[in-house]
């Protein structure tokens, strides 16, 4: 299955995933590349976003959510017990489905991430706030009302605020769960071209409905069903001339 | 051809009413609510025609002279209550906090449920026990309070006092206790309302538990865990039996929160029946309206600052 040469960024190994006894993954195996855009498809509930959100552990809020097997960043298990999940979460940002401004002024929503994991002056915090709304593009437009709330902001700016706020804390992988479907398609323009500015720096997953999305973002895509693994390859082949009977069906709009 | 006529101007005839009926009982509460004041007002007037505005400053409290003043049950009111809310919005904030964040999924529900329990024990066995057992319990440890926290500069004079177990101090714990419940339950409820996806993001830069409910779970819901405090405020001020059995019922004003002291509905239900002189009862009742305008004026003051804080937070932070 892994479709990717260099030394991966992140390699799944034998990952099974429950919610309860609900068997979400099973046995998923595949390498994300790094400083590549890798997309994960899937008609509902087959457990794209699962996958996702075992790449920051965000499950373990959660008691009865249960990861087994090896998931590898940088050839390091981070599903060990041992794994440190405030260090984890400081090198794989998130952003979600809908925009989660944090209820401060637009500057604390990025400064806040940045303080908790340095100690930091205030002028290079001033500096790394600036550099990180230019990177979300998002600098132009609210450069002169730092101190509003960022509650305030259009629903398109919000989202770039949440990536701006990812990438102040400088992590190497950011996972993006649908980061565009509550937004109307102008703002989800501006997210897809700032998503193809990231990958410069950044190392992306990002998971999505959206067919055309995956196909206009990612380098690599991955097609999920019924919580398995069904083909992972690069996105041209995958859209153009897949492997698998199913992710055809799928991605000629067939179910899903 | 009729019965469908019918039908349709019953339908139509059927809506005003509902409406109407719905609008009487709405503006009935209102109603009811200037009519309980005016009454008041009305009944209490000999005590301020008498006194004049000396009844809300004035200590004296002298049934078989006819001199009364609303001071000492005034300031007991407001510093029991103070006291309670002192002691019940951290640990409400502490219990709110633990079921939502921190206790596992299987003790949510019971510790919940308890806390909630506590709430529907009636006022006057939280009385009878801080009488026959907690005051006696407590009065051990008042010395050791008094000679400790009672020489420290400034605020010490708040804990000297007489072991008396029965005072100030007794019925704010006791009324703290009492509004723990309503208190906690708000809170829990406001927290659990916070997005699970804000939450989420708050822990996906990497936040603790303490920093996500910190800076994000308790902005969020600062209206609503002002608007709870403020609620357990209001019940504190009005409570009656668990305070009249504790509060100590006596007609004086001392800086130690160790002293007895009086309270408005302490003195309401401990005198009703003794007043003989229509100027007694009619004192009485003025202490009620008393009464009904600080609970009033509690629960407007709630509305402003829920107000001014839902304001700031659209503006900025």
């Amino acid at each position: 299955m892994s479709a990717v040469s260099p030394v991966p960024k992140i390699s799944v190994r034998n990952l099974d995933f429950h919610y309860g006894k609900f068997h979400a993954l099973k046995d998923i195996n595949l390498d994300v590349a790094p400083r590549e855009v890798t997309a994960f498809i899937g008609p509902s509930g087959c457990g794209k976003s699962t996958l996702l959100r075992v790449f920051n552990r965000m499950y373990a809020l959660y008691p009865n959510q249960v990861a087994t097997g090896e998931v590898l960043l940088d050839q390091q298990n981070i599903l060990d017990r041992r794994q440190d999940l405030h260090h984890l979460r400081s090198r794989v940002g998130m952003v979600f489905q809908k925009p989660t401004p944090f209820p401060m002024s637009i500057y604390e929503n990025i400064a806040f991430g940045v303080r908790l994991h340095e100690r930091i002056k205030k002028g290079a915090l001033d500096d790394r706030i600036e550099a990180a709304l230019r990177q979300a593009a998002l600098w132009d437009e609210v450069k002169d009302k730092l101190r509003q709330s960022g509650m305030r902001l259009s629903g398109g700016q919000q989202q770039r605020l949440c990536i701006a706020r990812a990438i102040a804390v400088k992590p190497d992988v950011l996972l993006l769960d649908e980061p565009a479907s509550a937004l109307d398609p102008i703002s989800t323009l501006k997210i897809e071209e700032l998503i193809y500015e990231l990958r410069q720096n950044y190392t992306i997953v990002i998971v999505t409905h959206n067919m055309q999305q995956a196909a206009r973002v990612s380098d690599y895509t991955a097609f999920m069903y019924l919580g398995e693994l069904v083909e992972f390859g690069i996105t041209n082949k995958i859209f153009t001339n897949p492997s698998q009977k199913q992710t055809e069906d799928y991605i000629t709009g067939r179910y899903g | 051809m009729e019965k469908p006529q019918l039908l349709s101007r019953l339908a139509r005839l059927w809506d005003p009413l509902f409406k109407g009926t719905t609008a009487v009982l709405a503006y009935l509460v209102l109603a009811l609510l200037v009519a309980i004041c005016v009454a008041l007002l009305h009944e209490g007037s000999q005590a301020f025609r008498t006194f004049g505005w000396h009844f809300l400053v004035s200590k004296a409290w002298d049934p078989a002279n006819n001199r009364f003043g609303a001071l000492i049950p005034i300031y007991g009111t407001l510093i029991s209550s103070l006291i309670a809310i002192v002691i019940a919005v951290p640990v409400s904030f502490g219990i709110a906090l633990f079921i939502t964040e921190l206790a596992p999924r299987w003790l949510r529900q019971p510790v919940s449920a308890a806390i909630e329990l506590l709430a529907a024990i009636p006022s006057i066995i939280f009385g009878m026990w801080g009488l026959f057992t907690f005051a006696p319990w407590f009065s051990n440890y008042e010395p050791w309070i008094s000679d400790h926290l009672g020489s420290i500069p400034g605020i010490g004079a708040l804990f000297r006092g007489p072991p008396f177990g029965i005072g100030m101090m007794t019925a704010g714990i006791i009324l703290a206790i009492m509004i723990i419940p309503f208190i906690a339950s708000i809170m829990r409820e406001v927290f659990l309302l916070t997005p699970p996806m804000l939450r989420e993001s708050a822990y996906g830069v990497g936040a603790t538990t303490w920093e996500v409910v910190r800076n994000v779970v308790l902005p969020y819901t600062r209206t609503a865990v002002a608007g709870g405090i403020f609620l357990g405020l209001g019940r504190a001020l009005g409570e009656t039996m668990a305070v009249t059995f504790v509060i100590g019922n006596a007609h004086s004003v001392s800086a130690s929160l160790l002293n007895p002291g009086y309270s408005i509905a302490a003195a309401l239900a401990n005198e009703f029946t003794e007043a003989f002189s229509p100027l007694y009862k009619s004192s009485l009742i003025a202490l009620g309206f008393i009464l009904f305008i600080i609970t009033f004026v509690i629960l407007v003051l709630a509305k402003l600052l829920l107000l001014r804080l839902e304001r700031a937070q659209g503006e900025s932070t």
